[in-house]
């Protein structure tokens, strides 16, 4: 292949310039008869053996192919459907039917308690093949769902059959846990506030604002932004709806970025309660910082001491998953709808190193636990001697 | 242009009072607010008194020669006024309206409105003082302060005013609980409510049994600070159970001074509690 980087007016002002016709030679025949050969061994390749690995996104809109003519197909075909939030659909499509309820498999895959899942959508799958035979299949499902959130997973190892011509997928229902019908005395402790009127003598005091203070803080330089991580405690003896907002001053005291922790912080604190805060600068690099202001505030709110969350089997995992594990577990009696888990690192001098969250996908019933898993960054993770997690709850039926 | 009508307000009112006049107005030096009293005027003929004070004016019709009468609710805000008359020529003459002697009212501030037991000085009050029409009244005047607390007893202080304002600083009491702060003048008084609030725990010490299904029940005694004063329900005490690398936390809150929870039964497991920074006792569980 050549290229003429000449113009027209260029070859036209050449005289030594002589126009060349393309040759016809026997060259670009073998070639094309090369290429026609290697795409037909190609083809005959994929269809004899076929990828076993298989990726998509999911297409709520996607086209039902009813009769699956591979495993892989089966299980795209599964999640699509899964994804349109079909149920009667996905549920057509398995192979295991008798052994379970429709309303059953919907309730496995989005939960039965208003969680996090129950609003989740499946927003990519990967299908990979652990074990393929003439008649039957294991296939791994890795399932990314998008919530408000941000994103979870949750992987399957699904065995697909062949019936007849067709692949059917056997879904492995994890049936959800049910807390049998029962009375659960609680000693309930809530704080209500009257604050003062506006018929009040300007005189007269209004409840203060709870006392909270800023225990620990530490900036870091990561990438191409500047963290902020540090520890807020109430000092009081009543709730406090907190935040934690911070302005990174250059040398002339401009501000460079404000920011605020959002939802790595547990807003509601009870009395002597700390929790973490992380608060992101993005495209920002500590060098630029000269001082930091921070700005934590703090309201009087009616509050409820209930539900206590127990944290248990915390657990440090090395590399490559490096990672905080362990299990919630609901002491009171109300179903926790979505639970949200921030953990606290520390190193051997008990700085703090790292900030991080997870949302449990599963609602938290009484005494049942459900497992949770903050990722730690690998560099993160050598750093790291000790840990703190905190838990916060929603409960839907107090929001309404 | 809303900003020039005082001036030509200003210029209006200098002029006028910059004429020579016939006319002769006699304000008293000083006037109580709230009391009626009247002025003589000379000449003849007809006249229009402007008054012109913080928050009043008032533009009457009068006849030379009589005395112009002033009702008990005309003059009421405490300030300095200046009175224009304006007839064949003008004149001018300015008075202060000075507040009423009696005190009405008192805004009383107390601050903070919540604090920990046994703090000196900790409490701070505040009373400015007010006659019945709102105005400060400037000279001194005696307010006492009485501060009782939950367990009966009181501290009393006087102070004397200073331009419309006494204040004092008490002490928190030793036991929790609210106290009632209480300013008093001539009759009138004025109460705030400070909610004093234990301390710190002092110390905390818990006892472990087994409980069902494979548990620790985890009680801790009732949980005072060093008053010997109950900490407020809520505050979190924080139990930890470690046991072969894993970890178990639950923050729970005091419910009636006593904090309680449930932790796996792990045989040789290590249970510590603590609240805040003040740490507990440590518990190595055996099984039994």
């Amino acid at each position: 292949m050549s290229a003429n980087f000449m113009s027209d007016d260029q070859q036209s002002a050449n005289p030594e310039f002589v126009e060349q016709k393309p040759r016809r030679t026997g060259t670009g025949i073998l070639f094309a008869l090369i290429l026609f050969a290697l795409t037909a061994a190609l083809i005959a390749i994929g269809t004899i053996w076929p990828n076993q690995e298989d990726s998509g996104v999911a297409e709520p809109r996607g086209r039902v192919v009813i009769s699956a003519s591979s495993p892989q197909v089966a299980v795209n075909d599964l999640l699509q459907q899964i994804a349109r939030r079909d149920w009667h659909a996905a549920y057509e499509l398995l192979a295991n039917k008798g052994e379970f309820s429709e309303s059953e498999f919907r309730n496995d895959i989005i939960g039965e308690y208003g969680s996090l899942r129950s609003y989740a959508t499946l927003n990519q799958f990967d299908v990979q093949s652990v074990h393929a035979s003439e008649d039957q299949a294991q296939m791994r499902a890795h399932m990314i769902w998008a919530s408000v959130v941000g994103t979870f997973e949750d992987s399957r190892d699904l065995r697909v059959v062949k019936n007849g011509r067709r692949w059917e997928v056997s879904w492995p229902l994890v049936k959800e846990a049910r807390v049998p019908p029962q009375v659960i005395p609680v000693n309930y402790l809530r704080w209500d506030v009257i604050y003062r009127g506006p018929e009040d003598d300007w005189g007269a005091q209004d409840v203060e604002a709870p006392h909270v203070r800023i225990v620990a803080m530490h900036p870091v330089d990561r990438a191409d932004e500047v963290i902020l991580m540090g520890e807020i405690l109430n000092e009081d003896v009543i709730p406090a709806f907190v935040t934690v907002k911070a302005s990174l001053l250059d040398s002339k005291g401009r501000v460079i970025g404000t920011e605020d922790a959002f939802d790595k912080i547990s807003h509601v604190l009870l009395p002597k309660q700390v929790s973490p805060f992380r608060i992101d600068f993005h495209n920002t690099r500590l060098s630029q910082v000269d001082s930091i202001r921070m700005q934590p505030s703090s309201n009087l709110v009616p509050a409820s001491a209930d539900p206590v969350i127990g944290i248990e089997s915390q657990k440090l995992n090395p590399l490559p998953n490096a990672s905080l594990s362990g299990q919630l577990v609901n002491q009171s009696g109300q179903v926790v709808n979505v639970a949200h888990v921030i953990g606290t690192f520390y190193d051997g001098g008990g700085q703090i190193v790292w900030v991080a969250d997870q949302y449990p996908s599963r609602a938290l019933l009484p005494g049942t636990p459900v497992p949770f898993q903050i990722t730690l960054p690998a560099d993160i993770s050598n750093k790291v001697k000790t840990y703190r997690a905190v838990t916060t709850t929603y409960i839907s039926s107090r929001i309404q | 242009m809303t900003g020039r009508i005082p001036l030509v307000l200003c210029a209006f009112v200098f002029a006028l009072a910059t004429v020579a006049a016939a006319q002769d107005l006699r304000f008293p030096a000083r006037v109580e607010a709230g009391t009626a009293f009247s002025i003589p005027t000379t000449g003849s003929g007809e006249a229009t008194l402007y008054v012109v004070g913080p928050g009043d004016a008032i533009a009457r019709k009068v006849h030379l020669g009589e005395e112009i009468e002033f009702e008990a609710d005309d003059l009421h805000n405490a300030g300095h006024y200046l009175a224009i008359l304006t007839g064949s020529s003008s004149v001018s003459t300015q008075f202060d309206v000075v507040p009423s002697r009696q005190p009405a009212s008192l805004s009383f501030l107390a601050k903070p409105s919540r604090l920990a037991v046994n703090r000196p000085d900790g409490i701070s009050g505040v009373t400015y003082i007010f006659d019945i029409f709102g105005n400060l009244l400037l000279k001194p005047e005696d307010v006492s302060f009485q501060l009782s607390d939950a367990t009966g007893g009181t501290q009393l202080r006087n102070a004397s005013s200073h331009e419309g304002v006494a204040w004092v600083q008490m002490n928190s009491a030793p036991k929790a609980g609210p106290a009632h702060f209480q300013a008093t003048l001539s009759g009138v008084h004025a109460t705030r409510i400070v909610e004093e609030v234990p301390g710190d725990p002092c110390s905390i010490h818990m006892t472990a049994r087994p409980a069902s299904s494979g548990r620790v029940l985890l009680q801790t005694d009732p949980v005072r600070d060093c008053n010997g004063n109950p900490v407020p329900d809520g505050t979190i005490v924080s139990f930890t159970e470690t046991h072969d690398g894993r970890v178990s936390t639950v923050d729970v809150p005091l419910k009636r001074s006593v904090a309680q929870t449930e932790l796996p039964a792990a045989s040789g497991a290590t249970i510590s509690v603590a609240a805040g920074v003040v740490l507990g006792n440590e518990i190595r569980w055996g099984g039994r």
